[in-house]
Protein backbone atom coordinates (compact mmCIF):
# COMPACT_ATOMS: atom_id res chain seq x y z
CA UNK A 1 0.00 0.00 0.00
CA UNK A 2 2.68 2.18 1.00
CA UNK A 3 4.27 1.34 -2.49
CA UNK A 4 1.00 2.15 -4.57
CA UNK A 5 0.62 5.95 -2.73
CA UNK A 6 4.10 6.71 -3.50
CA UNK A 7 3.70 5.96 -6.80
CA UNK A 8 0.82 7.56 -7.28
CA UNK A 9 2.24 10.66 -5.65
CA UNK A 10 4.88 10.28 -8.41
CA UNK A 11 3.00 9.99 -11.28
CA UNK A 12 1.24 13.42 -11.09
CA UNK A 13 4.73 15.03 -10.30
CA UNK A 14 6.03 13.47 -13.44
CA UNK A 15 3.13 14.13 -15.40
CA UNK A 16 3.39 17.92 -15.03
CA UNK A 17 7.03 18.04 -15.22
CA UNK A 18 7.65 15.69 -18.06
CA UNK A 19 5.21 17.68 -20.36
CA UNK A 20 7.01 21.08 -19.48
CA UNK A 21 10.35 19.55 -20.63
CA UNK A 22 9.65 17.53 -23.37
CA UNK A 23 6.37 18.88 -24.96
CA UNK A 24 4.79 15.81 -25.06
CA UNK A 25 1.09 15.59 -27.00
CA UNK A 26 -2.03 16.08 -24.90
CA UNK A 27 -3.49 12.80 -25.28
CA UNK A 28 0.15 11.56 -24.24
CA UNK A 29 0.53 11.06 -20.70
CA UNK A 30 3.55 9.71 -18.90
CA UNK A 31 2.69 7.43 -16.13
CA UNK A 32 6.17 6.59 -15.40
CA UNK A 33 9.33 7.61 -15.79
CA UNK A 34 12.78 6.21 -16.03
CA UNK A 35 13.60 6.62 -12.40
CA UNK A 36 10.40 5.32 -11.54
CA UNK A 37 10.49 2.19 -13.71
CA UNK A 38 13.65 1.17 -11.47
CA UNK A 39 12.38 2.05 -8.38
CA UNK A 40 9.15 0.35 -8.94
CA UNK A 41 11.32 -2.99 -10.35
CA UNK A 42 13.55 -2.97 -7.06
CA UNK A 43 10.70 -2.88 -5.11
CA UNK A 44 8.89 -5.47 -6.81
CA UNK A 45 11.90 -7.89 -6.06
CA UNK A 46 11.73 -6.46 -2.29
CA UNK A 47 8.19 -7.79 -2.11
CA UNK A 48 9.25 -11.27 -4.11
CA UNK A 49 11.99 -11.99 -1.25
CA UNK A 50 9.92 -10.95 1.80
CA UNK A 51 7.48 -13.28 0.28
CA UNK A 52 10.04 -15.93 -0.31
CA UNK A 53 10.49 -18.96 2.22
CA UNK A 54 13.87 -20.40 2.99
CA UNK A 55 13.97 -23.70 0.88
CA UNK A 56 11.52 -22.15 -1.96
CA UNK A 57 12.95 -22.59 -5.44
CA UNK A 58 11.71 -19.77 -7.32
CA UNK A 59 12.05 -19.08 -11.13
CA UNK A 60 10.79 -16.16 -13.41
CA UNK A 61 9.30 -16.69 -16.48
CA UNK A 62 7.81 -13.61 -18.90
CA UNK A 63 5.83 -12.88 -21.23
CA UNK A 64 6.72 -12.01 -24.88
CA UNK A 65 7.95 -9.49 -25.45
CA UNK A 66 7.78 -6.39 -22.38
CA UNK A 67 7.54 -9.25 -19.68
CA UNK A 68 10.52 -10.79 -21.41
CA UNK A 69 12.39 -7.78 -20.13
CA UNK A 70 10.92 -7.15 -17.34
CA UNK A 71 11.07 -10.49 -16.05
CA UNK A 72 15.06 -10.61 -16.66
CA UNK A 73 15.53 -7.07 -14.58
CA UNK A 74 13.38 -9.15 -12.17
CA UNK A 75 15.48 -12.26 -11.80
CA UNK A 76 19.00 -10.43 -12.12
CA UNK A 77 18.03 -8.30 -8.61
CA UNK A 78 16.46 -11.39 -7.76
CA UNK A 79 20.03 -13.13 -8.14
CA UNK A 80 21.92 -10.90 -6.05
CA UNK A 81 19.84 -10.18 -3.33
CA UNK A 82 18.77 -13.96 -2.57
CA UNK A 83 22.85 -14.45 -3.55
CA UNK A 84 21.81 -17.18 -6.04
CA UNK A 85 21.18 -17.38 -9.42
CA UNK A 86 17.50 -17.46 -10.36
CA UNK A 87 16.61 -19.26 -13.53
CA UNK A 88 14.65 -17.17 -16.10
CA UNK A 89 12.49 -17.97 -19.07
CA UNK A 90 10.36 -16.44 -21.85
CA UNK A 91 7.17 -17.64 -22.77
CA UNK A 92 5.05 -17.02 -25.86
CA UNK A 93 1.70 -17.44 -25.29
CA UNK A 94 0.22 -16.96 -29.06
CA UNK A 95 -0.68 -20.78 -29.25
CA UNK A 96 -2.63 -20.36 -26.38
CA UNK A 97 -4.63 -17.18 -26.73
CA UNK A 98 -8.53 -16.80 -26.52
CA UNK A 99 -8.62 -14.73 -29.35
CA UNK A 100 -6.66 -16.90 -32.09
CA UNK A 101 -9.38 -17.84 -33.65
CA UNK A 102 -11.13 -14.91 -33.51
CA UNK A 103 -8.76 -11.79 -35.14
CA UNK A 104 -9.84 -8.24 -34.68
CA UNK A 105 -8.12 -5.42 -36.34
CA UNK A 106 -5.31 -5.28 -38.67
CA UNK A 107 -2.60 -7.41 -36.74
CA UNK A 108 -1.59 -10.98 -36.86
CA UNK A 109 -0.89 -13.02 -34.17
CA UNK A 110 2.93 -13.71 -34.60
CA UNK A 111 4.54 -17.22 -32.65
CA UNK A 112 7.55 -16.83 -31.54
CA UNK A 113 9.17 -19.21 -29.80
CA UNK A 114 9.05 -20.48 -25.78
CA UNK A 115 12.46 -20.33 -24.12
CA UNK A 116 12.40 -21.90 -20.93
CA UNK A 117 16.03 -23.79 -20.22
CA UNK A 118 14.95 -25.49 -17.10
CA UNK A 119 12.40 -27.90 -15.15
CA UNK A 120 9.47 -25.66 -14.13
CA UNK A 121 8.16 -28.97 -11.48
CA UNK A 122 7.79 -28.04 -8.04
CA UNK A 123 9.27 -24.46 -8.37
CA UNK A 124 7.59 -21.10 -7.62
CA UNK A 125 7.20 -19.29 -10.65
CA UNK A 126 6.95 -15.74 -10.45
CA UNK A 127 5.08 -15.36 -13.93
CA UNK A 128 5.89 -11.59 -15.00
CA UNK A 129 3.87 -9.13 -17.65
CA UNK A 130 4.68 -5.60 -18.14
CA UNK A 131 0.72 -4.76 -18.01
CA UNK A 132 -2.20 -6.77 -15.99
CA UNK A 133 -5.28 -5.40 -17.52
CA UNK A 134 -8.38 -7.62 -18.97
CA UNK A 135 -6.69 -11.13 -17.62
CA UNK A 136 -6.85 -12.69 -21.01
CA UNK A 137 -2.98 -12.79 -21.48
CA UNK A 138 -2.56 -14.38 -17.77
CA UNK A 139 -5.13 -17.27 -18.55
CA UNK A 140 -2.85 -18.40 -21.35
CA UNK A 141 0.01 -17.59 -19.67
CA UNK A 142 -0.99 -20.07 -17.10
CA UNK A 143 -2.75 -22.67 -19.43
CA UNK A 144 1.00 -22.57 -21.51
CA UNK A 145 2.78 -23.15 -17.98
CA UNK A 146 0.32 -25.76 -16.90
CA UNK A 147 1.40 -27.73 -20.03
CA UNK A 148 4.99 -27.35 -18.90
CA UNK A 149 5.18 -28.66 -15.99
CA UNK A 150 3.96 -28.84 -12.57
CA UNK A 151 5.29 -25.59 -10.45
CA UNK A 152 4.59 -25.39 -6.85
CA UNK A 153 3.03 -22.23 -7.36
CA UNK A 154 2.46 -19.77 -10.07
CA UNK A 155 2.74 -15.69 -8.37
CA UNK A 156 1.69 -13.03 -10.89
CA UNK A 157 4.05 -9.81 -10.76
CA UNK A 158 3.28 -7.17 -13.05
CA UNK A 159 4.82 -3.06 -13.44
CA UNK A 160 1.37 -1.96 -14.35
CA UNK A 161 -1.79 -3.13 -12.63
CA UNK A 162 -4.67 -1.59 -14.76
CA UNK A 163 -8.45 -1.69 -13.57
CA UNK A 164 -10.67 -3.74 -16.28
CA UNK A 165 -10.24 -7.50 -15.16
CA UNK A 166 -12.83 -9.88 -17.48
CA UNK A 167 -11.11 -12.76 -15.53
CA UNK A 168 -11.25 -13.91 -11.72
CA UNK A 169 -6.90 -12.96 -12.02
CA UNK A 170 -5.18 -10.74 -9.41
CA UNK A 171 -1.52 -9.59 -9.38
CA UNK A 172 0.47 -10.72 -6.10
CA UNK A 173 3.10 -8.23 -6.80
CA UNK A 174 2.63 -4.77 -8.37
CA UNK A 175 4.32 -2.03 -9.18
CA UNK A 176 1.42 0.88 -10.50
CA UNK A 177 -1.92 0.46 -10.02
CA UNK A 178 -3.81 2.78 -12.33
CA UNK A 179 -8.02 3.40 -13.54
CA UNK A 180 -7.92 4.51 -17.28
CA UNK A 181 -10.91 5.18 -19.49
CA UNK A 182 -11.43 2.06 -21.63
CA UNK A 183 -10.03 4.38 -24.70
CA UNK A 184 -6.93 4.69 -23.55
CA UNK A 185 -4.09 2.45 -23.86
CA UNK A 186 -0.79 1.69 -21.57
CA UNK A 187 2.46 1.44 -23.24
CA UNK A 188 5.26 0.18 -21.98
CA UNK A 189 8.85 0.97 -23.43
CA UNK A 190 12.24 -0.46 -21.97
CA UNK A 191 15.81 0.48 -23.28
CA UNK A 192 16.57 -2.92 -24.33
CA UNK A 193 13.65 -2.68 -26.97
CA UNK A 194 12.38 0.74 -27.51
CA UNK A 195 15.21 2.95 -26.43
CA UNK A 196 13.75 4.08 -23.27
CA UNK A 197 12.31 3.27 -19.99
CA UNK A 198 9.22 4.75 -19.88
CA UNK A 199 5.54 4.14 -19.24
CA UNK A 200 3.00 5.78 -20.79
CA UNK A 201 -0.94 5.99 -21.38
CA UNK A 202 -2.27 7.34 -25.12
CA UNK B 1 15.49 -13.75 -34.65
CA UNK B 2 13.75 -10.21 -35.45
CA UNK B 3 10.79 -10.75 -37.40
CA UNK B 4 9.42 -8.95 -40.09
CA UNK B 5 5.89 -8.24 -39.54
CA UNK B 6 3.42 -9.54 -42.93
CA UNK B 7 -0.23 -9.96 -42.91
CA UNK B 8 -0.61 -13.34 -43.77
CA UNK B 9 -3.42 -13.50 -46.58
CA UNK B 10 -2.85 -17.34 -48.16
CA UNK B 11 -5.98 -19.73 -47.00
CA UNK B 12 -4.29 -22.26 -49.26
CA UNK B 13 -0.83 -23.61 -49.77
CA UNK B 14 -0.41 -25.04 -53.23
CA UNK B 15 2.93 -24.57 -54.58
CA UNK B 16 6.04 -22.04 -53.41
CA UNK B 17 6.43 -21.12 -57.09
CA UNK B 18 3.69 -18.76 -55.95
CA UNK B 19 5.41 -17.51 -52.85
CA UNK B 20 7.37 -14.30 -52.51
CA UNK B 21 10.89 -14.67 -49.95
CA UNK B 22 8.94 -12.54 -47.27
CA UNK B 23 6.38 -14.74 -46.77
CA UNK B 24 8.70 -18.13 -47.33
CA UNK B 25 10.86 -16.80 -44.73
CA UNK B 26 7.76 -15.76 -42.96
CA UNK B 27 6.32 -19.50 -42.43
CA UNK B 28 10.37 -20.53 -41.44
CA UNK B 29 10.08 -17.96 -38.68
CA UNK B 30 6.23 -19.42 -37.40
CA UNK B 31 7.88 -22.96 -37.68
CA UNK B 32 10.73 -21.82 -35.48
CA UNK B 33 8.07 -21.17 -33.09
CA UNK B 34 6.31 -24.40 -33.24
CA UNK B 35 9.70 -26.60 -32.22
CA UNK B 36 9.32 -26.24 -28.84
CA UNK B 37 6.06 -27.67 -28.61
CA UNK B 38 7.42 -30.85 -29.64
CA UNK B 39 10.05 -30.63 -26.90
CA UNK B 40 7.92 -30.57 -23.91
CA UNK B 41 5.97 -33.08 -21.35
CA UNK B 42 2.80 -32.31 -23.00
CA UNK B 43 3.41 -31.99 -26.61
CA UNK B 44 0.03 -30.29 -27.59
CA UNK B 45 -1.09 -26.43 -28.19
CA UNK B 46 -5.09 -25.74 -28.13
CA UNK B 47 -4.56 -23.21 -31.66
CA UNK B 48 -6.50 -25.39 -33.86
CA UNK B 49 -9.02 -26.51 -31.12
CA UNK B 50 -12.40 -27.12 -32.48
CA UNK B 51 -11.10 -27.64 -36.13
CA UNK B 52 -11.03 -30.62 -38.55
CA UNK B 53 -8.87 -31.50 -40.97
CA UNK B 54 -8.67 -34.16 -43.24
CA UNK B 55 -5.55 -36.32 -44.47
CA UNK B 56 -7.10 -36.85 -48.28
CA UNK B 57 -4.42 -39.43 -49.91
CA UNK B 58 -4.88 -40.38 -53.22
CA UNK B 59 -1.30 -42.09 -53.22
CA UNK B 60 0.37 -43.68 -50.78
CA UNK B 61 2.73 -42.32 -47.86
CA UNK B 62 4.00 -42.92 -44.37
CA UNK B 63 6.34 -40.22 -43.65
CA UNK B 64 4.23 -36.92 -45.30
CA UNK B 65 0.92 -38.34 -43.70
CA UNK B 66 1.98 -38.98 -40.34
CA UNK B 67 3.34 -35.60 -40.05
CA UNK B 68 0.54 -34.25 -40.92
CA UNK B 69 -1.80 -36.06 -38.88
CA UNK B 70 0.44 -35.58 -35.41
CA UNK B 71 0.76 -31.64 -36.68
CA UNK B 72 -2.35 -31.40 -36.32
CA UNK B 73 -3.06 -33.29 -33.08
CA UNK B 74 -0.58 -31.21 -31.49
CA UNK B 75 -2.59 -28.61 -32.49
CA UNK B 76 -5.47 -29.79 -30.50
CA UNK B 77 -6.91 -30.10 -34.13
CA UNK B 78 -9.48 -33.43 -35.27
CA UNK B 79 -8.15 -34.91 -37.98
CA UNK B 80 -10.10 -37.62 -40.52
CA UNK B 81 -7.44 -40.15 -42.20
CA UNK B 82 -9.21 -40.71 -45.71
CA UNK B 83 -7.39 -43.23 -48.04
CA UNK B 84 -8.08 -44.29 -51.49
CA UNK B 85 -8.52 -48.33 -50.77
CA UNK B 86 -11.53 -47.59 -48.26
CA UNK B 87 -12.84 -44.66 -49.74
CA UNK B 88 -16.05 -44.23 -52.23
CA UNK B 89 -13.65 -43.15 -55.25
CA UNK B 90 -13.26 -47.09 -55.63
CA UNK B 91 -16.87 -46.70 -56.45
CA UNK B 92 -16.02 -43.83 -58.73
CA UNK B 93 -17.18 -40.81 -56.71
CA UNK B 94 -14.96 -38.04 -58.39
CA UNK B 95 -12.57 -36.12 -56.42
CA UNK B 96 -14.66 -32.88 -55.92
CA UNK B 97 -17.61 -35.02 -54.89
CA UNK B 98 -15.47 -36.82 -52.21
CA UNK B 99 -14.10 -33.50 -51.35
CA UNK B 100 -17.29 -31.77 -51.15
CA UNK B 101 -18.97 -34.23 -49.29
CA UNK B 102 -15.94 -33.90 -46.63
CA UNK B 103 -16.71 -30.42 -46.73
CA UNK B 104 -20.50 -31.18 -46.05
CA UNK B 105 -18.79 -32.54 -41.87
CA UNK B 106 -17.87 -29.32 -41.38
CA UNK B 107 -13.65 -29.41 -41.87
CA UNK B 108 -12.10 -26.82 -42.28
CA UNK B 109 -8.53 -27.89 -43.76
CA UNK B 110 -7.71 -30.02 -46.54
CA UNK B 111 -4.17 -32.20 -46.94
CA UNK B 112 -4.44 -33.77 -50.03
CA UNK B 113 -1.99 -36.20 -51.98
CA UNK B 114 -2.61 -37.15 -55.56
CA UNK B 115 -1.25 -38.24 -58.34
CA UNK B 116 -2.64 -35.66 -60.62
CA UNK B 117 -0.62 -32.75 -60.76
CA UNK B 118 -2.98 -29.59 -60.71
CA UNK B 119 -5.58 -30.90 -58.13
CA UNK B 120 -5.07 -29.40 -54.80
CA UNK B 121 -5.22 -26.15 -56.90
CA UNK B 122 -8.65 -27.79 -58.34
CA UNK B 123 -10.07 -28.53 -55.13
CA UNK B 124 -8.88 -24.76 -53.56
CA UNK B 125 -11.00 -22.90 -56.38
CA UNK B 126 -14.31 -25.35 -55.65
CA UNK B 127 -14.52 -25.78 -52.10
CA UNK B 128 -14.44 -23.15 -49.27
CA UNK B 129 -12.19 -25.18 -46.79
CA UNK B 130 -8.19 -24.32 -46.66
CA UNK B 131 -6.36 -26.55 -49.12
CA UNK B 132 -2.66 -28.03 -48.44
CA UNK B 133 -0.49 -29.23 -50.89
CA UNK B 134 0.87 -32.65 -49.58
CA UNK B 135 2.31 -33.38 -52.94
CA UNK B 136 0.51 -33.56 -56.57
CA UNK B 137 1.90 -35.47 -59.31
CA UNK B 138 5.21 -34.26 -60.25
CA UNK B 139 4.41 -30.48 -59.82
CA UNK B 140 5.47 -29.68 -55.86
CA UNK B 141 5.46 -31.29 -52.63
CA UNK B 142 5.55 -27.37 -51.06
CA UNK B 143 5.81 -28.62 -47.08
CA UNK B 144 8.91 -30.46 -48.01
CA UNK B 145 10.52 -28.08 -49.69
CA UNK B 146 9.75 -25.46 -46.55
CA UNK B 147 11.11 -28.15 -44.26
CA UNK B 148 14.50 -28.39 -46.57
CA UNK B 149 15.09 -24.94 -46.65
CA UNK B 150 14.60 -24.33 -42.47
CA UNK B 151 16.52 -27.58 -41.63
CA UNK B 152 19.64 -26.03 -44.04
CA UNK B 153 18.46 -22.29 -42.62
CA UNK B 154 18.84 -23.64 -39.11
CA UNK B 155 22.09 -25.45 -39.42
CA UNK B 156 24.14 -22.83 -41.92
CA UNK B 157 21.84 -20.00 -40.77
CA UNK B 158 21.18 -18.45 -44.41
CA UNK B 159 20.98 -19.80 -47.83
CA UNK B 160 22.04 -16.71 -49.55
CA UNK B 161 25.13 -17.49 -51.67
CA UNK B 162 25.03 -21.50 -50.69
CA UNK B 163 25.89 -24.03 -53.59
CA UNK B 164 23.10 -26.58 -53.75
CA UNK B 165 23.33 -29.75 -55.78
CA UNK B 166 19.87 -31.66 -56.03
CA UNK B 167 20.76 -35.39 -57.53
CA UNK B 168 19.43 -38.08 -59.31
CA UNK B 169 15.41 -38.30 -60.94
CA UNK B 170 14.85 -34.29 -61.29
CA UNK B 171 12.14 -35.39 -64.11
CA UNK B 172 9.40 -36.96 -61.60
CA UNK B 173 10.27 -35.63 -58.41
CA UNK B 174 7.54 -32.72 -57.15
CA UNK B 175 10.29 -32.48 -54.30
CA UNK B 176 12.80 -30.63 -56.68
CA UNK B 177 10.35 -28.61 -57.83
CA UNK B 178 9.33 -27.43 -54.35
CA UNK B 179 13.35 -27.64 -53.42
CA UNK B 180 14.07 -25.34 -56.43
CA UNK B 181 11.89 -22.78 -55.53
CA UNK B 182 12.37 -22.12 -52.09
CA UNK B 183 16.05 -22.26 -52.43
CA UNK B 184 16.28 -19.96 -55.52
CA UNK B 185 14.23 -17.58 -53.90
CA UNK B 186 15.81 -17.80 -50.45
CA UNK B 187 19.63 -16.78 -52.61
CA UNK B 188 21.19 -20.18 -52.87
CA UNK B 189 22.40 -21.35 -56.26
CA UNK B 190 21.14 -24.84 -57.20
CA UNK B 191 22.66 -27.03 -59.72
CA UNK B 192 20.49 -30.04 -60.86
CA UNK B 193 22.71 -33.56 -61.13
CA UNK B 194 21.29 -36.39 -62.88
CA UNK B 195 21.31 -38.34 -66.07
CA UNK B 196 19.87 -36.49 -69.13
CA UNK B 197 17.34 -38.92 -69.29
CA UNK B 198 16.07 -38.06 -65.78
CA UNK B 199 16.16 -34.00 -66.06
CA UNK B 200 12.69 -32.81 -66.65
CA UNK B 201 11.51 -30.99 -70.17
CA UNK B 202 12.33 -27.46 -70.47
CA UNK B 203 14.54 -27.86 -67.46
CA UNK B 204 16.29 -24.41 -68.96
CA UNK B 205 13.31 -22.06 -67.95
CA UNK B 206 13.87 -22.84 -64.43
CA UNK B 207 16.56 -20.50 -62.52
CA UNK B 208 18.98 -23.57 -62.19
CA UNK B 209 22.34 -24.69 -63.98
CA UNK B 210 22.70 -28.37 -65.05
CA UNK B 211 25.35 -31.21 -64.35
CA UNK B 212 25.98 -34.09 -65.78
CA UNK B 213 28.31 -35.72 -64.01
CA UNK B 214 28.60 -35.14 -60.01
CA UNK B 215 32.46 -35.61 -59.42
CA UNK B 216 32.29 -32.35 -61.77
CA UNK B 217 30.32 -30.65 -59.10
CA UNK B 218 30.41 -32.37 -55.47
CA UNK B 219 33.54 -30.60 -54.79
CA UNK B 220 31.76 -26.86 -54.47
CA UNK B 221 28.93 -28.00 -52.80
CA UNK B 222 27.30 -26.86 -49.07
CA UNK B 223 24.51 -29.23 -49.60
CA UNK B 224 23.44 -32.38 -51.32
CA UNK B 225 20.14 -33.00 -51.99
CA UNK B 226 19.52 -36.50 -53.11
CA UNK B 227 16.25 -37.79 -54.31
CA UNK B 228 14.65 -41.18 -54.88
CA UNK B 229 14.74 -43.13 -57.70
CA UNK B 230 10.83 -43.15 -58.15
CA UNK B 231 10.32 -46.54 -60.02
CA UNK B 232 6.69 -46.42 -59.73
CA UNK B 233 6.21 -43.14 -62.04
CA UNK B 234 8.53 -44.41 -64.78
CA UNK B 235 7.28 -46.51 -67.96
CA UNK B 236 10.41 -47.19 -69.65
CA UNK B 237 13.78 -47.94 -67.46
CA UNK B 238 15.56 -44.36 -68.01
CA UNK B 239 19.20 -46.12 -67.12
CA UNK B 240 21.13 -49.23 -68.49
CA UNK B 241 21.05 -50.33 -64.91
CA UNK B 242 20.80 -49.75 -61.72
CA UNK B 243 24.53 -50.43 -60.91
CA UNK B 244 25.77 -48.09 -63.37
CA UNK B 245 23.27 -45.08 -62.24
CA UNK B 246 24.62 -45.96 -58.78
CA UNK B 247 28.10 -45.61 -59.88
CA UNK B 248 27.69 -42.54 -61.38
CA UNK B 249 25.04 -40.61 -59.45
CA UNK B 250 25.12 -42.94 -56.09
CA UNK B 251 26.80 -40.44 -52.58
CA UNK B 252 29.22 -43.26 -51.89
CA UNK B 253 31.79 -43.25 -49.17
CA UNK B 254 34.61 -42.64 -51.91
CA UNK B 255 32.60 -39.92 -53.39
CA UNK B 256 31.89 -38.27 -50.19
CA UNK B 257 35.85 -37.67 -49.55
CA UNK B 258 35.79 -35.10 -52.00
CA UNK B 259 33.03 -32.87 -50.92
CA UNK B 260 33.67 -29.97 -48.67
CA UNK B 261 33.77 -31.32 -45.02
CA UNK B 262 30.61 -29.80 -43.54
CA UNK B 263 28.36 -30.54 -46.82
CA UNK B 264 25.22 -31.23 -45.93
CA UNK B 265 24.04 -34.55 -46.78
CA UNK B 266 19.60 -34.32 -47.54
CA UNK B 267 16.97 -36.97 -48.82
CA UNK B 268 13.45 -36.58 -48.71
CA UNK B 269 12.97 -40.32 -47.66
CA UNK B 270 12.39 -43.01 -48.05
CA UNK B 271 15.87 -44.25 -49.15
CA UNK B 272 16.83 -47.05 -51.80
CA UNK B 273 20.00 -48.29 -49.48
CA UNK B 274 22.83 -48.22 -51.69
CA UNK B 275 21.19 -46.99 -54.99
CA UNK B 276 21.37 -43.33 -54.33
CA UNK B 277 23.37 -43.33 -51.06
CA UNK B 278 25.10 -46.01 -49.23
CA UNK B 279 24.28 -46.67 -45.82
CA UNK B 280 27.20 -45.21 -44.44
CA UNK B 281 26.36 -42.20 -45.73
CA UNK B 282 22.84 -41.70 -45.16
CA UNK B 283 24.22 -42.55 -41.29
CA UNK B 284 27.06 -40.54 -41.13
CA UNK B 285 28.01 -37.28 -39.69
CA UNK B 286 26.55 -34.95 -42.40
CA UNK B 287 23.51 -36.68 -42.84
CA UNK B 288 20.34 -34.32 -41.83
CA UNK B 289 17.83 -36.93 -43.17
CA UNK B 290 16.57 -37.51 -39.87
CA UNK B 291 16.31 -33.73 -38.36
CA UNK B 292 14.16 -33.14 -41.55
CA UNK B 293 11.71 -35.18 -40.26
CA UNK B 294 11.52 -33.70 -37.35
CA UNK B 295 11.76 -30.19 -38.67
CA UNK B 296 8.77 -31.31 -40.93
CA UNK B 297 6.90 -31.58 -37.80
CA UNK B 298 7.25 -27.44 -36.67
CA UNK B 299 7.09 -27.10 -40.51
CA UNK B 300 3.50 -28.23 -41.07
CA UNK B 301 2.32 -27.08 -37.40
CA UNK B 302 3.49 -23.43 -38.82
CA UNK B 303 1.74 -24.56 -42.15
CA UNK B 304 -1.34 -25.35 -40.56
CA UNK B 305 -1.75 -22.51 -38.16
CA UNK B 306 -0.97 -19.82 -41.30
CA UNK B 307 -3.69 -21.30 -43.30
CA UNK B 308 -5.86 -21.07 -40.86
CA UNK B 309 -5.08 -17.49 -40.16
CA UNK B 310 -5.49 -16.57 -43.66
CA UNK B 311 -8.77 -18.09 -43.82
CA UNK B 312 -9.83 -16.00 -41.00
CA UNK B 313 -8.47 -12.93 -42.85
CA UNK B 314 -10.38 -13.55 -46.18
CA UNK B 315 -13.42 -13.96 -44.20
CA UNK B 316 -13.26 -11.07 -42.05
CA UNK B 317 -12.58 -9.27 -45.87
CA UNK B 318 -15.81 -11.06 -47.19
CA UNK B 319 -17.83 -9.80 -44.11
CA UNK B 320 -16.23 -6.06 -44.38
CA UNK B 321 -17.15 -5.85 -48.44
CA UNK B 322 -20.64 -7.77 -47.69
CA UNK B 323 -22.13 -5.01 -45.16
Amino acid sequence: MRLLNRVLVDILSTTVSDFWNTGLSKNMEVLLSSDKIADCITALADEIVLKTSKGDKIAVIGIRSRGEILAKRISDILSKKLKTKIPCGTLDITLYRDDINNPHGDSQPIVRSTEIGFDIDDKIIILVDDVLYTGRSIRAAMDALIDLGRPKAIRLAVLVERAGRELPIAADFAGLKIDLPAEKNVQVNFVESDGKDRVIAI
Amino acid sequence: MNKKQIIWKHKHLIGLRDFSREEIEYILDTAHGFEEVSTRNIKKAPTLRGKVVVNLFFEDSTRTRNSFTLAANRLSADVIEFTEKVSSTSKGETLLDTARNLEAMGIDIVVIRHSAGGAPKFLSRNINACVVNAGDGCCEHPTQGLLDVYTIRKIKDSLEGLKIAIVGDIAHSRVARSDIYAMTKLGAEVILVGPPTLMPAKVEQLPVKVSYSLDDVIGQLDVINMLRIQFERMGVNPFPSVKEYSHYFGLTVDRMKKAKKDILVMHPGPINRGLEMESEVADGPNSVILRQVTNGLAVRMAVLFLVNQGAMMQDKKERLEGQ
